[in-house]
């Protein structure tokens, strides 16, 4: 049970890493694109960037706050 | 992709995994045992290989749609994650990383650990500090090669620019038998965090459906764009006015002081 644990914290730090939103934006981010992508027909291409220009900020906001 | 591009992104991202588990490996050598170390060193080189060997076929025959929609999620939080501590390193709200002081630190804790031994390994204790380095580093290589690999469809110029970057970091720290503190590495994990930041967001796009403007081209626009905004958030906040935080610990050293 100890050995599953401390995988699941090694793979939950290895790809979530210091902060969840960004994971949490990232995928909804992705979501939103694919959802307009495929029931819309409008162009998408710029969700992401999008994405990333609110959550980077938000997330160095978080860190510089937590310390 | 350009094969050029590839190589240089790969190279550089495993460059900097390279140097962290050389700095692990030399003070495990250095300060227990150099043949458990270097066993500790095989080791881990072996199962990474066989994680590869299961992993590689898996991904590479996910569809390309599929494919650049995982492999674009994964290295856009990848990336950020970098970005995010290369930020706040080079804004001074983290500190910098520092492989001598990593040396040293390592150091310590192994010349303190009690000495065993367990069947062909002389000190277990050189051999798992060694074999956990190794692994936990080279996982990320691993990821960083299959992931860039399988979306540019050249995982072969992937696995060659991971290895050229490990050969030379290892000769380099193999050569001068101590930490690769000259090499730039804030720097270069700076740059490898908006190499993954603007490739994941590139093609996790692209999988979830989206076209951008000018196909491939869109990169050499959204590569300088991602560092521009990265180096303009790093400068911003080098000059963020004192925050109550920072306040506080000036009245706590005030208080001390007095």
């Amino acid at each position: 049970m100890g050995r599953i644990r401390a995988f699941g914290a090694f793979a939950y730090d290895f790809v979530i890493g210091d902060d969840w939103l960004v994971a949490a934006g990232v995928v909804a981010g992705l979501a939103l694109t694919y959802a307009l992508a495929h029931a819309a027909q409008v162009s998408v291409w710029w969700i992401v960037p999008a994405v990333l220009i609110l959550l980077l900020p938000l997330s160095l906001w978080r860190a510089v706050r937590k310390h | 992709m350009g094969a050029g591009a590839l190589f240089i992104a790969v190279f550089l991202a495993c460059a900097v995994e390279a140097v962290e588990a050389t700095t692990i490996v030399l003070a495990a050598g250095t300060a227990r045992d150099w043949r458990s170390a270097g066993l500790g060193v095989l080791s881990g080189i072996a199962l990474l290989a066989v994680i590869t060997a299961a992993l590689g076929p898996a991904v590479s025959a996910l569809p390309l749609q599929a494919l650049r929609l995982f492999v674009g999620a994964l290295l856009l939080v990848f990336g950020l994650q970098w970005l995010r501590k290369a930020i706040l390193r080079a804004s001074g709200h983290k500190a910098l990383h520092d492989e001598e002081e990593i040396y040293r630190k390592q150091m310590s804790a192994a010349q303190a650990a009690p000495s065993r031994r367990s069947g062909m390994v002389p000190d277990l204790y050189a051999f798992t500090l060694s074999f956990k380095g190794v692994l936990l580093e080279g996982l990320e290589v691993v990821f960083i090669v299959l992931t860039f690999g399988s979306n540019a469809r050249d995982i072969p110029l992937a696995a060659l620019a991971a290895a050229c970057a490990v050969i030379l970091i290892a000769l380099a720290g193999v050569a001068i038998r101590a930490p690769l503190a000259r090499v730039p590495e804030n720097t270069m994990k700076f740059v490898v965090g908006v190499l993954l930041t603007s490739f994941g967001t590139f093609w996790g796009a692209e999988g979830a459906g989206a076209h951008w403007p000018g196909s491939d081209a869109a990169l050499l626009a959204l590569i300088p764009a991602v560092l521009l905004f990265a180096l303009g958030l790093a400068a911003a906040m080098r000059h963020r006015p004192t925050g109550p935080d920072e306040a506080d610990l000036a009245h706590a050293a005030v208080a001390e002081v007095s």
